[in-house]
């Protein structure tokens, strides 16, 4: 071993392998903060979608390296759960209750309300990036009916009017 | 110094209640007013939130519900000195709505400032704890079988029998694991109880790791609640410093760790055996059984698996005895259980009650009716997997048994109230839909039974063979409840047929189009 690494130093003139990205390093530095251990995976991938605002598709080799698991299984845990993104979206993310007690106060009449005055649909970003909006089911906030929840801030008895003013301190917030 | 309570619970904070915080901290600046404002849990009426506090010599003063835009005016008529204004409400613990309830687990919830572990010791906490730590386990195992609790997540397992199992496996690596996972619409006593009181979490928990010899313990939390992982996060640090979590707690022999992991938007992993797969980093794909949990579980070791508001109700049962507990409730469903009233209701929040009490006093008495001011015509209780009951069955008792017997579960007692406007064929096929959304697909009658069920039930909607349908629903709802493997699949029926049986008319609706036409918007 320490021939071998003495015939290559830094492994930088022999080693086709390219230079990683900075997806890849900051990949590898999560996984390493989380000690490499595989029964992190969930906690590795929500830093690293906290970090990235998605969990891009690069990234799972090196995790799969890290954690010496197969490519396969990192891919099936990632597209298992709901709450990981594979791809980028919008600079702020919405939550809409579609469960049954937000159905009982009139949860649907807020997604076609918010799938109209954004002009896109549930699942998808606005044209500008600013707002992606998706269906989540119960944000346990359901005696204030409808639930909304934009980031980590929740917001309770969510009508349109109601709506409308959440996205318009988006924008205002924007402007600032 | 005037002590002024102003909710952290999200739910509290859905509604304003930071903002209501920052403004009344401005007026008293302003003002040249000595107070100092704790940031509590949630008192549970929800309804009232932003619920404002003020402490009076002999008792706190309610102000509820307040926008920041009242708190001029609160100062104005004198709200520091308890003095009357049209949000006022009197003493908080006359308020009917929470005088009438039997607080057992929620007792410190809301009273007070729930990452103070002073606050916590001074108003009974981890005197369970450290009686359990004087115990022989088997005597905790023993109180708590006594008790009668049974598994509050919803299947109404007793939890002594579980804990046993664990307890007499010969010793070596076994874990504890909370199921934080409430996934239900219609519940959220777990994200109060972790925001509002979250050492009563940690207490419980640890109770359970000195019966069951279990040394590393973890809450699963759903990502939905960021809030309830930073409190919990927060005061697993705080317990570690004061010596109650960590080596040798309180100078004995146990040691206890606690980790909070956080799940990522699945609802399967609500399945005790899914969770267990969630927390070792794995697709949430439920388990067969056996081997149960209680042997195998958690990385293949014993775990003591229960839901929050089991942990929860534990400290009580040790430091006052398993008896106390007992003597609440009716048949064989004892103690109390902490009713969320959700969905189109008036007055919503959680009314902690022993067993017993009926839909109609808890969405008449507690909860004044529907929001709408309509007729109430459905309640889905127990979640997304109970039965919607009519009318008709509101007198039944909150008791596992009598709820059973009607086809209808007690669940984890959340109740989601309906007005008349509600098509019920269409909740029929949402159940079906959440079902085909949220199995983890791994046996046949939910993964595809669930897809199916929606076609179907399209099709009773839209008049195509309406009764050979109907008959086709019947019979997959059977498939569906005797081939899952899990309650995801098994009980999704119960939601279905209860629609179809309590409220027929809906599926038998002369235009054919109806639902066609909403889903085409």
């Amino acid at each position: 071993m320490a021939k071998k690494a003495g015939n290559k130093p830094n492994g930088s003139m022999t080693d086709p392998t390219p230079a990683l990205t900075p997806v890849e390093v900051a990949a590898m530095s999560v996984c390493a903060r989380h000690g490499n251990k595989p029964d992190e995976l969930l906690e590795i991938f929500h830093e690293l979608q906290h970090q990235l605002g998605y969990v891009p598709d690069a990234t799972l080799p090196v995790i799969a390296k890290a954690l010496n698991r197969s490519r396969a299984e990192i891919y099936g845990v990632l597209t298992f759960y709901h709450e990981y993104k594979r791809h980028p979206v919008g600079k702020h993310v919405i939550k809409i209750c579609r469960a049954e007690a937000c159905q009982s106060m009139g949860t649907d009449t807020l997604c076609r309300h918010a799938e109209q005055s954004l002009k896109t649909k549930l699942g998808d970003t606005t044209a500008d990036g600013m707002v992606t909006i998706e269906q989540v089911f119960c944000l346990g906030n359901c005696a204030l009916s409808p639930a909304v929840m934009v980031g980590e801030t929740l917001y309770g008895k969510v009508d349109p009017k109601r709506f409308d003013e959440i996205i318009g301190s988006l924008e205002k917030e924007a402007a600032e | 110094m005037i002590r002024v309570f102003v909710p952290r619970d999200a739910a509290a904070l859905s509604v304003g209640a930071d903002e209501v915080a920052a403004v009344i901290a401005s007026e008293a600046k302003k003002r040249n007013l000595d107070i100092q404002i704790v940031r509590n849990g949630s008192r549970g009426m929800l309804y009232l939130e932003p619920l404002v506090e003020v402490e009076m010599p002999k008792a706190r003063v309610a102000y509820g519900p307040v926008a920041a835009s009242d708190v001029a005016g609160l100062f104005d008529a004198g709200f520091l000195e308890g003095k009357p204004h049209a949000l006022a409400h009197g003493a908080t613990e006359e308020i009917s709505y929470f005088k009438t309830q039997e607080r057992l687990t929620f007792a410190r919830c809301g009273i007070t400032d729930p990452l103070s572990i002073e606050d916590y010791r001074a108003h009974g906490g981890f005197a369970g704890l450290a009686k359990a730590l004087q115990m022989k386990p088997i005597d905790i195992v023993t109180e708590v079988t006594t008790s009668g609790l049974r598994g509050r997540g919803g299947a109404g397992f007793p939890t002594g029998i579980k804990w046993k199992t664990v307890h007499d496996l010969p010793a070596g690596e076994k874990y504890v694991a909370c199921n934080a996972d409430e996934g239900d619409s219609g519940t959220f006593a777990d994200r109060m109880l972790m925001e509002g009181d979250p050492f009563c979490l940690i207490e419980g928990m640890t109770i359970a790791a000195v019966a069951g010899g279990a040394q590393k313990g973890y809450i699963y939390v759903r990502s939905e609640y960021p809030h309830a992982v930073k409190v919990l996060r927060e005061a697993i640090e705080i317990a570690k410093k004061a010596n109650w979590l960590g080596d040798n707690i309180q100078g004995t022999k146990y040691s206890f760790e606690l980790f909070v992991r956080m799940g990522a938007g699945a609802y399967i992993c609500g399945e005790e055996t899914s969770m267990l797969e969630s927390i070792e980093g794995k697709r949430g794909i439920v388990r067969y059984k056996p081997p149960i949990p209680a042997i195998e579980g958690l990385f293949g070791k014993p775990t003591i698996i229960n839901n929050v508001m089991s942990f929860a109700a534990v400290p009580i049962i040790i430091d006052k005895g398993g008896e106390f507990y007992r003597d609440y409730g009716v048949g064989r469903s004892r103690g109390t259980l902490a009713f969320q009233l959700a969905g189109n209701i008036k007055q919503g929040g959680l009314v902690e009650k022993a067993f017993g009490v009926t839909t109609r006093q808890l969405i008449e008495d507690w909860g004044g009716g529907t929001a709408t001011g309509r007729p109430v015509r459905a309640v889905q209780v127990g979640g997304p997997l109970g039965a919607y009951i009519p009318e008709s069955k509101f007198d039944v008792p909150m008791d596992y048994e009598e709820f059973a017997k009607v086809d209808a579960m007690v669940g984890h007692g959340g109740l989601v109230v309906f007005d008349d406007t509600v098509d019920m064929a269409k909740q029929a096929r949402f159940a079906m839909e959440f079902c085909a959304i949220e199995s983890c697909g791994k046996c046949t009658p939910c993964r595809i039974g669930s897809t199916r069920g929606v076609e179907v039930i399209d099709r009773i909607i839209a008049d195509v063979d309406r009764e050979k349908n109907l008959a086709l629903l019947e019979d997959l709802c059977v498939t569906m409840t005797d081939g899952s493997l899990c309650a995801m699949g098994g009980l999704t029926p119960f939601p279905v047929m209860s629609a179809l049986r309590g409220f027929p008319e809906d599926f038998h609706k002369p235009s054919p189009d109806r639902f066609l036409a909403d889903a085409a918007e």
